[in-house]
This record gives C-alpha cells, structure tokens and sequence, in this order.
C-alpha cells in the first residue's frame, strides 16, 4: 500500500509540474504537452490503495474524472497511462481517450468523465461476475459530489436487488469542485445511504490506509462470498485544485492548509515505523517509486503522437457492416423461385 | 472596421465586452428588474461559473438566487422546468452540453413538450445555458457542440451567438421568452483567462438592454462568389478564410444563424441566390445534423440555383484528445477555405 501511495502522489506532483512547465506565464489550458483538463488527486491515495490491495486483475474497478491515484493501485501499465496523459500514439487509447478517459483491459480498468457514470457498468461487471458463477467482484469509485447523481442512486437499488458483487467507495474530499459538501448534500456521512436500499455501509472518517484496508477487506470479501454489495465512504483530502488553472478563489486558506497538512502517507508510514519497518526500508521504497514515475513520464515523452487520419479508426469494433459482408442466399417466401 | 462595428450594432468605439460580460450583464439586469428570474448550477454562486456565466451575481443576489445545485441534472433541470410552468423564469445552466445525456428526458419530454402536450396551456419560460465547443483537447465527452441534438427534437429554441454583442441582445431574449431556450455558448469565445478567445467575439456592447430576435441571422461579411453558412466559433473561422480567398480572387458571403430553432431559411436562399454555391461549416457531426438540414432546405425550395455545395463538419467519430487528432476533426480555416474553393 505505501509503495501505490508514494507513487501516486509523486506522479501527481511529476504531472503538475509537467503540465504547468509550458503553460507559463500565462495559463492557457489549449498549450504545452499534456492539453486540456487534468484532474489529479494528491491526498486521495489511502482510499484507492487499501481497497485496491484486496484485488485481483480480473476483479473490475471503474473510476471517475480523478484516476491516476485508482488506476496505479489497480496495477494500470503506468507507462501507457502516461503516454496517453501525454496523448501519445502508444498511450492506453492510441491518444483518443486522454487522462479522464483510461481504459487498461488487461487489468480490468476504465474511468469516466462524467460525474457518477462509471457506476453503473460497475455493477454491469459485477452481474457478468455473478452470471458466469465467478467470484470476482468489482469496485467503482466516486466522488462525494456524486452522491446525489441518479446513476449512482439508481445502482445502489439494481446492485441491491440482484445482490451484486460490487463495492462502491465514495471518496469524500470535501468539495464538488466550489461547492462544499453541507451546501448540495443533506447527510454528513454518505454511506447512509445504503440504508434505504438494504445494504451495508460504512464510513471511514479519517484516511488511515490501514483502516479503509479492514473495512474494505470485509466488503470485497462479502462480494466475493456472493453476499452483495456494500457502500463505503472514506474521507480524504484534496491537497490540489480541482484542475490545474482551478484559482480556488472558493476556498479558505485554512481549508487548503488543513488539507494539506493531514497526510495519509505520513501516517501509514508513522505506522510502519511502529510495527518495526526501517526508515531504510521506507526510503528504499519510496525512491524506486520515484524512479519508476520519472521513467514512465521520460519514456512516454520520447514517444510519437499520433498520425492524424488514426482519428477515423476505431469507432467500431467490427466493420460498419457487420460481422459479414455479404447476404446468404436465404428463399423468400413467396418469391419467385 | 467602423462600420462593420455598426453593423453589429455596437457603438463604434464604444464600450467593448467578453462575450462571457455580455451574458452576465443581460442576466444581471434581467434579474434587477424581475424578483422571478434566478439561477441555478453547478459551481455557479462562489466560483461564478466554470466558464464566468455569473461573474459577481452571487455577491449582488444572493445564494437564494444564484444557487449552486447538487450535481443532480435529472434534479435541478426538471426542477426549473416546474418553477418555470409556476410561470418564474429560471436560467439553468448545464455546465457541458455533453453531460445532457444524464437528464435528458427533463430536457426533451418535459420541458420541450410540455407547452404541446398541454394544448398550449402550459408555458416553460426557462434558459438552459450550457456550453459547448472543442479546440483545447478535452476529449470525447467535454467537447461537444450538439447543435444538431437539440434542434432536432421539437419544442425548444436554439441559439448560439457569436459575439458579445449577439450574445447579450440573445440573452435578453431568451430570458423574456415564454419558452424554453437552449443557449449555447462556445468556450473558445467567451473571453476566459485561461482559455483565449481568438480576435472576434469581443465586441462594443450597448449598455442598456436591447433584444436581438431569434431567427434573424446574420450576414457578417458580404460576397457574391459563395456562401458559408455557420454560427459560433466558425463564423470567425470562416470570415478569416474569407479574408485569405479574398486573396485569390474570390469573394465570401458568410452567414452567422445565430439561431438554429428558429432557422432563419430565408437569408440563407436569398444569399445562395446570389452566390449559387453553398459551403455549410459546422462544428458538430456531419451525418444527420445541421449541415444536412441546411443543404435540404436550399434543395428543396432553389434546386437549379444550385451550382455546387459542400460540408465542412466533425467527421462522424467522438472528439479525440491528442492534439494532432483534435486538429484533424475539428473544422480549421483552411478546411473551410479548401471547401470554398471546391465549389468553384
């Protein structure tokens, strides 16, 4: 888990400043080599890395506009999601989909940039899971904005009614882009509900990696015994705009500070010091996380955009005719002969 | 210049506007003088929206008139389709036009039909503000135009100004109008820090209210050779091209719609009348869209004024992200000026 946490954070921080180099001094989302939104989630990382820890490949984890921190828990190729960030030819989607739009097959991985989108095909893996008579499970993450979107509310009910193997964790960092969580949102404590729709939830208020680890440990496993869903809601925080150019005129001083300064990472690794693990050790798995990034993030700016007319192929996976591209020779009733 | 600034209709030399002022103004003078008009959207009231739609309105208004909504589009759009047949005149923003797709039933069988349905006893006199455009490489589901969506389903009008000059009398309108009204404004236009307009869109802007009808285009460079008709964007993309053609010995009607519901039908044949060559440029997708319809309509009523015609749209893929990919299918000055020359 810390070795995911320090690699997501550092690629976040790596991104920020490799998005910001060539947008200076005046910021124009349009310039510089990773264009448009980016969204990243630098204090996020407990709530992706302990649930993620419980998963296998074949286990489907969807995420939302925020994913670098679920897709590198869920194993994702960091060096092809760093080149399609980049919109590179040898990127995830061949530079069609960009950083909102990651989709890792191999792992079982996809995001969306619509709020709250990604949780119903979540539950669309998790009834194939339970119509094939597998035990894998699936996971789709959400913001807390999206609490209150009807995609999600309508698959706490459908996820409900069919039992699915499905964990949805709301990642609770405070703000819907300006807006704070008591201003569009009328509970506190998002995993209430479950309530309504005979599920259990749980909160976990604070983001101690180990914490969400057990409590995610008990729904994945609850999914995976064929025992149906669960609802989480784990706070985190958000240390970083809501995209890079965001002035967060919205936002006090304190909020951001206070932000900043509870850090997960720390505290996993105030933790590891407890249970006896070496500063030696953290620092060894720290730096080669670094490394890693640094690597992926060099390698994918070595790599070839994309050729133009690339952008005409895949909007199908079989040709516009179909599987065949002819007719058989089937008698019509009626016809002449 | 000059007097191309007064054909606008802004003082020449007068106070110049972001397209992104000029709405907020029209909104903010529209809601001084009705206590019934209000705003509702995401991130509208402390970021002032996404894309400065209500730049200072909180701070005058009020939350209890610039509310931020939950992110609930099914919610809060039908919710303004219900205060607004309670005969208030909410203005409803959509923060993408992309993300229709997760209330569109609000927006297409209850606020487009309900004035229908009800034999005209209902009225729904609400804007739905939302943005559209591509050209900073935000990929599939944040680029979109969708003109072609919204016009087609019967019920709402559709407009998508131009200017600040357009967008502030549009405004005006649409807030006064008893039905409902999509207005669709282009990011790339509207004047953001972060996001640079080309030359264009800011424009003088009288200070006092003034109304631009709906169905009224605009002829924004006068040419007896071709016509482009367009709006949005591409109007300044194809006056530009029509500069660079003047070059080479043609000359270039274009037509700015302004309006897609109403369709202004009768400028566009009276310019293909003169020009006999139509070239339509359209930011959303070709097949099945705006720039068909508008060909169909100079077919049907001027066949043999016809000589030649051509569309230039976003060929019929999602918008890609990689820059070189979002060059290739988003219609450039060049493209527009390659499609004029054809027709000859």
């Amino acid at each position: 888990m810390y070795e995911k946490m320090v690699t997501a954070r550092y690629y976040e921080e790596r991104l920020e400043e490799e998005y910001m180099a060539d947008k200076k001094p005046a910021f124009d989302i349009s310039k510089g080599l990773i264009p448009g939104e980016l969204h990243l989630a630098a204090g996020q990382e407990a709530a992706a890395a302990g649930v993620c820890a419980h998963l296998r490949d074949d286990d489907t984890v969807t995420g939302p506009h925020r994913p670098h921190h679920i897709a590198i828990a869920k194993g994702v190729d960091l060096e092809r999601m760093t080149a399609e960030i980049f919109g590179r030819e040898t990127g995830l989607s061949r530079g069609k989909g960009g950083h909102m739009h990651l989709f890792d097959p191999e792992v079982n991985f996809a995001c969306s940039g619509i709020i709250a989108e990604g949780v119903p095909p979540a539950a669309g893996a998790a009834l194939a899971a339970k119509k094939r008579n597998t035990d894998s499970v699936a996971v789709a993450f959400l913001g807390e904005g999206a609490i209150d979107q009807g995609g999600f509310l309508e698959t706490l009910n459908f996820a409900s009614v069919h039992d699915l193997p499905l964990v949805m964790v709301i990642e609770d960092n405070e703000w819907a882009i300006s807006m704070p969580k008591e201003r569009v949102t009328d509970v506190e404590d998002g995993s209430k509900r479950a309530g309504g729709f005979d599920m259990p939830g749980e909160r976990v208020d604070h983001d101690d990696a180990v914490d969400v680890y057990e409590v995610a440990e008990d729904a994945i496993g609850r999914a995976r015994d064929g025992n149906g869903p669960t609802l989480l809601e784990i706070q985190v925080h958000r240390r970083m705009p809501h995209f890079l150019g965001d002035p967060q005129v919205y936002r006090s001083e304190e909020n951001i500070e206070r932000h900043q300064q509870l850090d997960s990472i720390e505290r996993l690794a105030d933790d590891l010091r407890d249970r006896g693990v070496e500063d030696g050790d953290l620092d060894e798995i720290r730096e080669s996380a670094h490394a890693r990034v640094d690597e992926a993030i060099e390698w994918a700016k070595e790599q070839p955009l994309p050729e133009p007319e690339t952008a005409y192929e895949d909007v199908w996976t079989n040709p516009p005719y179909g599987v065949s591209d002819t007719e058989p020779a089937v008698p019509v009733p009626g016809g002449d002969d | 210049m000059a007097e191309a600034e007064a054909e606008m209709g802004g003082e020449p030399g007068g106070r110049e506007r972001t397209m992104s002022r000029a709405i907020v103004e029209a909104i903010a003078t529209e809601m001084r003088e009705d206590e019934e008009v209000f705003v509702m959207g995401e991130d509208v009231a402390d970021y002032e929206g996404i894309f400065d739609t209500t730049t200072g309105l909180v701070e005058e208004f009020g939350y209890d008139r610039i509310m931020d909504v939950p992110i609930s589009e099914t919610s809060f759009i039908g919710a303004g389709v219900g205060a607004a047949q309670q005969g208030m005149r909410p203005i409803v923003e959509l923060m993408f036009a992309d993300f229709f797709g997760v209330a569109m039933d609000q927006i297409y069988n209850q606020m487009a039909k309900n004035t229908y349905m009800s034999g005209g006893s209902v009225s729904v006199p609400m804007v739905l503000l939302t943005a559209v455009g591509a050209t900073y490489n935000d990929a599939a589901q944040h680029s979109q135009t969708l003109y072609g969506t919204f016009a087609h389903l019967p019920g709402m009008k559709i407009v998508s100004p131009s200017t600040a000059y357009d967008a502030k009398g549009l405004m005006h309108n649409a807030i006064r109008d008893d039905d409902p009204v999509v207005f669709m404004f282009h990011k790339r236009l509207m004047g953001l820090g972060w996001m640079p307009a080309p030359d264009g869109p800011k424009t003088p802007v009288p200070e006092e209210p003034y109304t631009i009808p709906f169905g009224s285009a605009d002829v924004k460079r006068e040419g007896d050779d071709v016509t482009v008709v367009t709006l949005g964007l591409h109007v300044h993309r194809a006056v530009d091209a029509a500069e660079t053609l003047t070059e080479e010995g043609i000359e270039t009607e274009v037509l700015d719609l302004r309006s897609l519901v109403p369709l202004d039908t009768d400028a566009i044949l009276e310019s293909v009348r003169k020009t006999g060559r139509l070239v339509v440029v359209d930011e959303d997708y070709r097949s099945f869209g705006l720039s068909g319809e508008i060909v169909a309509r100079a077919a049907e009523e001027m066949l043999d004024d016809l000589e030649a015609v051509q569309r230039v749209a976003l060929p019929d893929v999602p918008i890609p992200y990689s820059r070189p990919l979002e060059d290739e299918v988003i219609p450039s000055t060049e493209d527009i000026a390659e499609a004029v020359r054809a027709t000859r």
